[in-house]
């Protein structure tokens, strides 16, 4: 497999994974703000952390309101964080790998873009932006789907999936973090604030919990009442649920299964599984999970770092030697 | 209102379907009945579903312009052309013929240059050819193949007879076209197709396979093919990345390749893995930045003489686009009589060589009646169609021609035929050529029909999809239908 295909589908993966978790968070936070007290400091621009986009939305002078950051979030082409430019690219990368995927898995990823070209340009109304990110999840989980029972196994199909399950594992933290942030001291919430949001602490992690579709799972294998250790617990390190941080690990480990001199790949994974398995989440939850939100972020680029060296730049020794002399 | 073919006026101009108003030639016969069975509504309803097929099947092609580039839909024609099976047989024949005698043609100069030193075709012809290349000289490429891939323009004028414009020797485009147009008529217009027999196209992929692999220098069951494309801002793009897909083989850039030790290698996530063929669709001066143009950053430093020592096969050769070229295609009737021994079954539309003085008198007193062409453009650029012509542009082209008369030639007008055309208002006739594809390696290919494209616009003769020009499905069928 070239080594340029390879990474195209990665990040096809990726791009693709990120449109539907910026999706579903997007839905659940609209949910959220609904159900919480006025005079929390939690509000949309909590948003604009969670999805590390405060450097693109300095860069213009908007006010922070719901309307203008749902369309920042969804709709702005000019941010790369956005919905649209994540289908954008999601699209560019399957029109220009079209020769490796299944052409109806490409014609949905055409139409998924089409679609929402068409359909999420200028604003959008509450009612029927909930409905439009619920058709561009299922849209995504339909690509998925298609991928899986029209695809071979491939090395190609490793690829993508390798770009998916980084890209959701990322994504899981980041959502976990909006519990930390609404709920925990050390993010600036006065005593009276906290107060106020106690009595809220369930329906907060309930949302993180549906907004990774894992409210029924949690319910089933957590039976007591939810809480924010065993939400925490369950998002990190649960075996079983599909988006649980270790299981996007053990995803990756297998798919790295298939692909050539995948040593020093494993390695960078087997390190944030180790991370995130003899972490204590009761102590850590205690003084705070920001610092551990981020070591995790951190790792997680790591393993992005690695494929990169080892799959997508076979010519790395060269290209060095190149800049080396040029400069 | 239903379609009444009664109301369809070809005009003096031959009609692939209608014979005179009212009135459908033999083999559209069971089309037109059809159509007529509908509305002109219902017609559009149909193009509104082929064109939402179109777009969410992402066909489409890049227009160069002052913008950027733009990467639009494909603009087709929902109603097919049709052409009797026995008419293509007798074409078919012809188009195979040509090539043959082209591929001889190419290998000649490249190597004893006999048709030179007999004087059928004139050396200076080649000295000043500027798709000659010197580096090719010796070399002899496996079955003495140089132009594995041709696709040759045909017109058919008011007597009905088809005329070759010009043959497409160097990277022609369209054949996905031709394919994907194929595979929209059938999901949309099904019923359409029910009551003939239409020869089947989409053998072509497999046929370009077989074409590529037999040129491979190693002798191995399934040789690493690869299409090597400039990238996504080529026009062609769709066309690159549709044929690797349904060739299943590598769509790579430049920047994939690496020669080594004379060797093409591409750049795999398991390190470097041997390449036997490519097809590129980069042309001669971009290939190899180290013979030709050195600014190049499309092609692969080191090809040229990996190919020359014979470790990978090349479609079509480098240097092949000497017999692709207007003033040399005026010799092809003669070179199929020097190599073949047999008369051209198909005919050139008559034409006079700038190069030779009493005929390039006449050129120049005939300007408002000819059509010039440069010898070397591609895509309907830097031609003069003389009715239409003002006469500053007339001026331009006597002065261009007096400075360099080997680069232009000069063709009467020829009528393209028509064809009825989905419009706005009714069915309307407007002008369509034809362009097969041909493939050559040990053995022959020709495609059944080929790529028609439609001058949309009203009375025009231009045809090129880069200057809005659309398509059609073109069948073959054998005459009684169904």
């Amino acid at each position: 497999m070239l080594s340029s295909v390879a990474e195209r589908v990665y990040w096809l993966g990726r791009y693709l994974e990120r449109a539907e978790n910026q999706a579903r968070l997007l839905n659940v936070y609209s949910a959220l703000l609904f159900d919480l007290p006025r005079g929390t400091n939690i509000g949309w621009s909590t948003l604009i952390d969670i999805t590390g986009s405060n450097e693109e939305i300095n860069k213009r002078s908007l006010n922070l309101d719901e309307r203008s950051i749902t369309r920042f979030l969804m709709t702005d082409s000019s941010n790369p964080m956005s919905i649209f430019s994540n289908l954008r690219m999601a699209r560019e990368n399957a029109r220009t790998s079209r020769e490796v995927i299944p052409s109806e898995a490409w014609e949905h990823i055409n139409y998924l873009y089409l679609h929402a070209k068409d359909n999420i340009a200028g604003n959008v109304s509450r009612s029927r932006r909930n409905e439009l990110l619920n058709q561009i999840i299922a849209n995504c989980q339909l690509i998925t789907g298609l991928l899986s029972g029209s695809m071979s196994h491939d090395t190609t199909y490793a690829f993508i999936h390798l770009g998916r399950k980084l890209e959701r594992a990322d994504m899981t933290t980041r959502i976990v973090d909006v519990g930390s942030i609404s709920l925990f001291p050390g993010f600036g919430h006065s005593s009276k604030e906290r107060a106020l949001l106690e009595p809220y602490e369930n329906v907060v992690w309930m949302s993180v919990l549906r907004s990774l579709s894992g409210y029924q799972a949690y319910r089933q294998r957590i039976h007591n009442r939810v809480s924010g250790e065993e939400v925490v617990r369950f998002l990190l390190q649960d075996e079983h649920f599909p988006r649980s941080v270790s299981f996007c690990l053990a995803d990756l480990n297998f798919f790295l299964q298939k692909l050539p001199m995948n040593e020093n790949v494993q390695r960078a994974v087997a390190r944030v599984q180790r991370v995130c398995k003899v972490v204590d989440i009761k102590e850590l939850l205690q003084r705070g999970l920001l610092d551990f939100i981020d070591e995790l972020q951190i790792s997680i680029a790591d393993i992005h770092e690695e494929l990169t060296a080892t799959w997508f730049m076979p010519e790395v020794v060269e290209s060095q030697s190149q800049s080396q002399a040029a400069s | 209102m239903n379609i009444d073919w009664k109301s369809y006026h070809p005009g003096a101009f031959y009609d692939e379907l209608i014979s005179s108003p009212g009135h459908p030639r033999k083999i559209a016969r069971v089309l037109a009945k059809y159509l007529s069975s509908l509305t002109h509504e219902d017609l559009k309803l149909r193009k509104v579903s082929v064109d939402l097929a179109i777009k969410s099947m992402g066909i489409t092609f890049t227009v160069y312009s002052e913008a950027g580039n733009i990467d639009r839909e494909w603009p087709f024609d929902i109603i097919p052309r049709i052409i009797a099976a026995k008419e293509w047989a007798v074409v078919s024949k012809g188009l195979e013929q040509r090539l043959r005698a082209l591929n001889c043609f190419i290998h000649d100069v490249y190597n004893e240059g006999k048709i030179l030193q007999d004087k059928v075709v004139p050396r200076e012809l080649i000295a000043n050819s500027a798709n000659f290349r010197k580096e090719c000289v010796g070399m002899s490429p496996l079955h003495g193949v140089w132009a594995h891939i041709c696709g040759t323009d045909l017109i058919r004028d008011n007597d009905g007879k088809f005329y070759v414009l010009e043959d497409n020797l160097r990277v022609p485009s369209g054949v996905s076209y031709m394919l994907e147009n194929r595979t929209v008529t059938k999901r949309v217009f099904p019923e359409l197709c029910e009551n003939y027999d239409i020869q089947p196209i989409d053998e072509y992929p497999g046929q370009l396979f077989d074409t590529l692999a037999s040129i491979s220098p190693r002798p191995l069951d399934y040789p690493e093919v690869v299409v090597l494309t400039p990238g996504i801002y080529n026009s062609a793009y769709f066309e690159h990345s549709f044929l690797a897909q349904q060739m299943g083989a590598e769509l790579v850039q430049g920047s994939d390749l690496v020669v080594e030790d004379e060797h093409v290698f591409m750049k795999t996530i398991e390190g470097l893995s041997p390449v036997d063929v490519i097809y590129r669709r980069i042309d001669d001066l971009f290939l190899d930045p180290t013979v030709f143009n050195p600014e190049s950053t499309l092609g692969v430093p080191g090809l040229m003489k990996a190919w020359l020592k014979g470790n990978v096969g090349l479609a079509n050769a480098p240097g092949a686009g000497v017999a692709d070229d207007k003033v040399i295609y005026t010799y092809v009737p003669a070179m199929i009589k020097y190599y073949l021994g047999e008369d051209a079954i198909l005919p050139n539309v008559p034409s006079f060589l700038c190069v030779d003085p009493a005929q390039c008198r006449h050129v120049l007193s005939n300007l408002d009646k000819l059509v010039v062409k440069p010898a070397n453009e591609s895509g309907g650029y830097g031609m003069l169609m003389g009715p239409q012509s003002s006469r500053k542009e007339r001026e331009e082209f006597a002065r261009r021609i007096k400075a360099n008369p080997r680069n232009y030639m000069a063709q009467p007008l020829i009528s393209l035929s028509t064809s009825p055309v989905l419009s706005d208002r009714s069915i309307e006739p407007r002008h369509i050529d034809l362009r097969p594809f041909i493939l050559q390696s040990s053995k022959t290919y020709v495609t059944a029909g080929g790529l028609t494209r439609v001058a949309m616009v009203k009375g025009s003769y231009v045809v090129n999809s880069s200057q809005g020009g659309g398509s059609k499905d073109t069948w073959i069928v054998s005459e009684g239908g169904k």
